[in-house]
């Protein structure tokens, strides 16, 4: 663990030939640098390049271009049952003719470990993802949950310096899968094992991952904390990608620091807000980006910021209500939270009515048009 | 009563298996009774059966006979015992090599892309649109000693001035062997095509990531569980292996005599019906036998791979 970084990519790119002959960059000049101890998340809708990520790590396909690095070391063609990292498939891929026991024990098996030892690591693998007692069971017969934890158990029984991680949870149901994330989460900082987690799952990614890169066509659009990427989208992309956000295109008329002035022609209106982009100047045409729940429906205007509209359409979802405000002729989610309990519709906002919103400058986040 | 069917799950079975039903027991149970029956009988003179229960033929397949040396009433001959072990143990010869040969082309097929599967395994499926016979007869043309591979070694020995005598291949047990194995290959190949063919392509990736190389996952996966293609298609060759005698008749003229043969000529050329099935029927338990002990080890090769 003397590396700096447990896995790192550099400049990769994986180029496939599509079935019409064209070459597609599946992943397109990726960098990222994984840190030890990391819970870190590959986030992206299916074909942003992160499957094909995590499989140039784990070793099932080589770059086309760039370095893959493992504990500093670069991979090259290494092939995978040569690489201290091991994968919990998105099928799980159990071996269907072995009990469960046999399948946690193949890995160690395959490095020719004696079988006290087997038998004692595997013990405690099955400990961990509370398995104990279905050593001698056939993977058919457990429930998803279970085969879920049987791959979990048979990766991380070989002590792996990364776990790889391809949509582990995709083919449970909502309830189990809220379960795992945490049991996932728990048990990676329990052993302190870097985990490369991909899904296209956004709550699932800020649940669980300390730093989340996210991808669109092969590239990395955004990495950072849950934090910084929900607040602080570095792009209209991830702004819309994670979560969601009200947009309005405007000019950028003045920057201080990081305190930004813009008009915005669709709202004839000067708006105040944050630069998140770098090296924005007076004069770029940039995008706006606020979040639904950063709007407040207010009783007092401020001297800016603030527009009067009308309710076009509310939608009561239990924990918030969506309000739809038409701001001359342009159509602004609000997301209240519902937080007094109460049933009288006259308490909830009507169709028709008017309302002021207020965008404190703090939520309006002024970012370079893509 | 068209109601009642309607209503009646088990009902509706029975009628729609009848046809089936009927067409066995005529053409397969009955004749079994008779045969069973007519083994027990003894042959008159001009060739009829003479219905009795008489244990004769059996005592003679087993090597009892009253053909000897003169001065003797009795005395063993092994004929017919060789007869039958020859044909068990070229029916497993034949199961081996098949099982060799097959794997690792239907390894080969299943790997391949989809669009060049299809092409081959029609590939595999043509010979199966040429007559069994002809295409026996079309081995005795290669083997026999004016035949193709004698031209063919002839004309290479001749370029570098060797001698070369034709070899007699045909007529020897080595040619009923690779004539066994040609007409059953495909019956392999299939069943252990379509097992490969189930297997989840991430259970090789899990495999290698778990640290096994690819002779490892071959031994610990891939075999295992192909398993089930394999014991399916020990079944389709082992049984009818055990029965032909067209390969060998054709192929092995009167120097490789099976089971088969036996009973062929028992029927058409002795004209002794009582001894030709005393012999099927040894033959029917000498199969059940070891596909009963084979099946229950292996099962039936039924069991799906579930990826």
């Amino acid at each position: 663990m003397a590396a700096e970084f447990a896995v790192e990519l550099r400049d990769v790119v994986k180029q496939f030939i599509t079935p019409e002959g064209n070459e597609l960059n599946a992943v397109d000049h990726v960098t990222m640098q994984i840190k030890n101890g990391e819970f870190f998340s590959m986030l992206g809708s299916s074909g942003c390049g992160k499957t094909t990520s995590l499989r140039m790590i784990a070793g099932f396909e080589w770059p086309t271009e760039g370095e893959v690095y493992i504990e500093g070391k670069p991979m090259g063609h290494t092939p995978p049952f040569q690489r201290r990292v091991n994968t919990v498939f998105q099928s799980y891929a159990l071996f269907q003719h072995m009990t469960v026991f046999q399948n946690v024990a193949f890995g160690l098996e395959m490095e020719g470990a004696d079988k006290s030892e087997i038998e004692k690591r595997v013990k405690r693998a099955l400990e961990m993802v509370q398995l104990t007692g279905m050593e001698r069971r056939k993977p058919k017969q457990l429930s998803g949950g279970q085969q879920q934890r049987v791959a979990v158990a048979r990766s991380l029984v070989k002590v792996p310096d990364v776990l790889l991680l391809d949509e582990p949870l995709g083919a449970l149901d909502l309830k189990l899968r809220k379960e795992m994330q945490l049991e996932l989460k728990a048990l990676q900082q329990q052993l302190g094992i870097t985990f490369v987690y991909v899904t296209h799952d956004q709550e699932e990614a800020m649940t669980m991952s300390d730093r989340i890169a996210v991808m669109s066509k092969g590239k990395v659009k955004q990495m950072g904390s849950p934090v910084e990427i929900y607040e602080r989208p570095a792009n209209r992309f991830v702004a819309d990608f994670i979560g969601e956000s009200n947009f309005l295109e405007g000019t950028l008329k003045s920057l201080s620091g990081n305190e930004a002035c813009v008009f915005v022609p669709e709202l004839n209106a000067e708006l105040n807000g944050i630069s998140v982009s770098e090296g924005l100047v007076a004069g770029d045409d940039v995008t706006v980006s606020i979040r639904p729940e950063k709007v407040h429906i207010s009783d007092k205007a401020l001297d800016t910021n603030s527009f009067t509209g009308k309710v076009t359409n509310t939608v009561y979802i239990g924990t918030d209500t969506h309000v739809y405000v038409d701001l001359m002729g342009k159509q602004l989610k609000v997301f209240e939270q519902n937080r007094i309990s109460r049933l009288d519709p006259g308490s909830f906002y009507t169709v028709g009515q008017e309302v002021t919103l207020v965008m404190w400058p703090d939520n309006v986040l002024v970012l370079k048009k893509d | 009563m068209l109601q009642r069917l309607r209503e009646n799950k088990s009902a509706q079975g029975t009628w729609l298996a009848t046809p089936t039903m009927l067409w066995m027991l005529g053409l397969l149970i009955i004749p079994l009774i008779l045969t069973t029956i007519i083994s027990f009988g003894q042959r008159s003179p001009d060739g009829n059966v003479i219905y009795s229960f008489s244990l004769d033929n059996y005592i003679r397949l087993f090597g009892y006979s009253t053909d000897c040396d003169a001065g003797q009433a009795s005395c063993f001959n092994p004929l017919y015992l060789q007869i039958l072990w020859r044909s068990i143990s070229l029916a497993f010869n034949t199961t081996i090599w098949v099982i060799v040969l097959a794997y690792p082309l239907a390894y080969f097929i299943a790997r391949a892309t989809p669009k060049r599967r299809n092409t081959y395994l029609f590939m595999v499926l043509i010979p199966l649109w040429t007559n069994f016979v002809i295409r026996v007869y079309a081995w005795m043309m290669l083997l026999r000693k004016e035949g193709a591979i004698n031209i063919v070694i002839g004309w290479v020995a001749g370029l570098f001035g060797l001698d070369f005598q034709p070899l007699e291949m045909l007529y020897t047990p080595g040619a009923v062997l690779v004539g066994m194995i040609y007409e059953f290959l495909p019956f392999m190949i299939l069943p252990i095509f379509t097992s490969l063919e189930k297997i989840d392509g991430s259970l090789y990736e899990a495999a290698a990531d778990l640290g096994a190389n690819a002779i490892k996952t071959f031994l610990r996966v891939t075999l295992p569980l192909s398993m089930p293609g394999v014991v399916a298609g020990t079944i389709l060759v082992f049984i009818p292996v055990m029965g032909t005698f067209i390969v060998s008749d054709i192929l092995g003229g009167r120097q490789v005599i099976l089971v088969g043969n036996l009973i062929q000529r028992q029927f058409l050329d002795a004209r002794d019906p009582t001894f030709g099935s005393a012999a099927s029927l040894i033959l029917m338990i000498m199969t059940l036998i070891v596909t009963y002990f084979y099946t229950r080890k292996f099962g039936f090769g039924e069991e799906i791979v579930v990826a």
